[in-house]
């Protein structure tokens, strides 16, 4: 089983993505020294501990039900302080035959491109692997780290989450580099939320200006489940290119893709999401707020497919140009192929209208402040359903998005 | 005089929207601007207040003896001037809470008294909700008149603050605005040099029912055509609406 994956991923190598710049996979090195692991959050190295608040991670661990740290390609810390919630490395999930089976490259293809290939080839099969166990409610997060220590290096880790039937699993994951370094993030993600689950998949990117990213993510929802994930990449990147693939396969299934680019410096920006309705009356909502400085360039898409009879679907993309150098490609996309299926979208972009800005002003603000206010709205979303804990938590990551502008 | 309007000429889009006009508020003085649609009312204010959109050519515009026409809109709110928009923006993601904190803490209002208002204007459930996305006119307005009394104002300036209003939210308006401009409101006589005034702009001059004006004046076409008891004013108005101004208007234009 391996080996065929091993042999499908060979042949990729050189498949560039379909969307994003390419990225010569030969200048960067995979062959890092492993790590030893640590007993407690406190003997993280002090890079690593100061970023870790930039991106919405606790070191106290206070309010969450478990921790994956991993430094380049080694887990150095993992645990899970809760019942039914296993929180493990990838390399020790992979000893078991029905965990390939069930859930190892099941939701991404190995051979979608490049990066898919590089994270099996070169990844070192590294990872967090996190379950909820059969109706198992985990009601603080569980908090990931994936952070970029060595320079020009390549971090591929194999992420996989699964929250078994009518279980409640929240998870933040913080990603961040070292100041300064250059190098390649090419992580794949695979969700399974099974029967009347729901997963609520909070992701923050924080990198530096030399960094290439291309997460590759894949979601499967059965019948009545329910998957949010909020992403937010704040500040600079080289480049940045995902597209998370959403398939509804059960009945009544929902999804909810939400996204805030705040893009600064020159990065390249291609960012999507595609939810697939392929059972009944299920809904998918894709909606991203992109805020574009400096000589920034991005591409938002958002793509939904109604399959299936009674699906809705809604795409929205909103975005804000703050300098004369940025730009903004929007590209909402709907697809039916049967005729009961309702999907809508809205595109808007635009730069800050003068009387609101003006209406702040005279309540006694510098322009600065106005600007600053109405960018933090902007960035702000209402997610439905979100608890009170992840709802502060957003709410949390947007002031700090916002503070970098 | 707390404000004086001097000769006032303004332009927006390359179009003369006040033409030479003369107007001014004392210390403590509730002032009514009335006028139809298009006078020019808004535009008074809003140069009042420095919106770079309404361009001064000519003229100048005196507030509390200093020459305000150039300086920013933040300069001449720090100076004590406010305005309570006639329309007002939807801007989603902010919320009433969070600008009333930014102005308190600016304005250095204390949480007491913005309770208050809160309560005399029974908005409170409107705090969380992003600045009127999904208001109805009556909400808006009183939304707009916290805002602008949380500024503590030593002149507000209020445009149209009764329009879309129905008759019982048009007395809270009313009562809580003449509350504030009797100095009622804790801590404001000891910050102000003296009672707070107003400006104005009514269509029909409901709201004055609930205030002491004064004086008023009558502006259209951009200027300033009659000026008056703000009884007799209204009164006039009230029966023969603004065409007997326009009429007395252009007799005395004829005289000349």
């Amino acid at each position: 089983m391996l080996r065929e994956i091993a042999l499908k991923a060979k042949a990729a190598l050189s498949k560039p993505a379909k969307y994003g710049v390419d990225v010569d996979l030969t200048a960067y090195n995979f062959k890092i020294p492993p790590r030893q692991l640590i007993g407690s959050l406190n003997e993280l190295p002090d890079d690593v501990k100061r970023s870790a608040p930039s991106v919405g991670l606790d070191i106290t661990e206070a309010g969450r039900s478990g921790s994956y740290f991993q430094i380049d390609a080694s887990p150095v810390y993992v645990k899970s302080r809760v019942q039914g919630l296993t929180v493990m490395p990838l390399s020790e999930a992979i000893n078991d035959r029905s965990f390939i089976d069930n859930y190892y490259w099941k939701a991404v293809d190995v051979d979608l491109d490049k990066f898919t290939a590089a994270a099996e080839l070169y990844g070192g099969k590294e990872g967090y692997v996190i379950i909820a166990g059969r109706n198992v409610v985990v009601e603080n997060p569980v908090q990931a780290c994936l952070y970029m220590s060595e320079p020009r290096a390549l971090q591929a880790p194999h992420n996989i989450i699964v929250a078994e039937e009518g279980s409640t699993l929240y998870v933040v994951t913080g990603c961040a580099t070292r100041p300064r370094i250059a190098g390649l993030h090419a992580g794949v993600s695979e969700f399974y939320v099974k029967r009347n689950a729901t997963v609520v998949f909070i992701m923050i990117h924080n990198w530096s200006r030399h960094t290439h990213v291309r997460p590759r993510t894949g979601v499967v929802v059965e019948d009545g489940g329910t998957f949010i994930s909020y992403y937010v990449n704040m500040g600079f990147t080289k480049s940045l290119q995902t597209f998370p693939n959403v398939y509804l396969r059960g009945a009544g299934a929902k999804a909810v893709l939400h996204t805030v680019i705040l893009g600064l410096g020159s990065s390249k920006i291609d960012v999507g999401g595609f939810i697939a309705l392929e059972a009944e009356g299920t809904s998918g909502e894709i909606s991203s707020r992109v805020v574009a400085k400096d000589e920034v360039e991005v591409v938002a898409r958002g793509k939904i497919g109604g399959y299936a009879r009674g699906g809705r679907g809604h795409v929205e993309c909103s975005g804000l140009l703050l300098s004369k150098h940025s730009s903004i490609r929007a590209i909402p996309e709907l697809e039916a192929k049967v005729k009961d299926v309702q999907l809508t979208h809205e595109a808007a972009i635009g730069k800050l209208a003068e009387e609101e800005i003006f209406y702040i002003q005279a309540r006694g603000f510098t322009r600065e402040e106005a600007v600053s206010m109405l960018i933090r709205g902007f960035l702000k979303v209402r997610m439905e359903g979100l608890p009170p804990i992840l709802e502060k938590y957003v709410n949390y990551v947007t002031e700090l998005t916002a503070s970098k502008l | 005089m707390l404000l004086e309007v001097r000769d006032l000429h303004v332009v927006v889009g390359g179009k003369l929207v006040l033409d030479g006009v003369n107007l001014s508020v004392d210390y403590g003085e509730t002032v009514l601007l009335l006028g139809p649609n298009g006078s020019g009312k808004t535009s008074l204010l809003q140069a009042i207040m420095g919106n770079p959109k309404y361009e001064v050519v000519k003229g100048s515009i005196i507030f509390r003896g200093r020459d305000v026409t150039d300086l920013p809109v933040e300069e001449r709110v720090r100076l004590g001037l406010a305005l309570s928009f006639q329309f007002t923006p939807k801007i989603r993601g902010l919320t009433v809470r969070e600008l009333l904190e930014e102005i308190c803490e600016k304005r250095r209002f204390s949480s007491n008294d913005i309770q208050l208002l809160v309560s005399a204007l029974n908005v409170k459930h409107l705090l969380d909700r992003s600045l009127n996305v999904g208001f109805s006119g009556g909400e808006m307005k009183k939304v707009e008149l916290l805002l602008l009394l949380a500024q503590k104002p030593l002149l507000a300036l209020l445009d149209e603050p009764d329009s879309g209003v129905d008759v019982e939210n048009i007395a809270v308006l009313g009562r809580v605005l003449n509350y504030y401009l009797n100095g009622s409101y804790g801590d404001f006589e000891s910050s102000l040099p003296s009672r707070p005034s107003a400006l104005i702009v009514t269509h029909l001059g409901y709201i004055a029912r609930f205030l002491n004006a004064s004086r008023a004046y009558v502006v259209i076409d951009g200027k300033i055509v009659c000026h008056g008891k703000a009884e007799d004013v209204v009164d006039v108005i009230l029966k023969h609406g603004f065409e007997k101004c326009i009429a007395c208007y252009r007799g005395r234009a004829l005289q000349c």
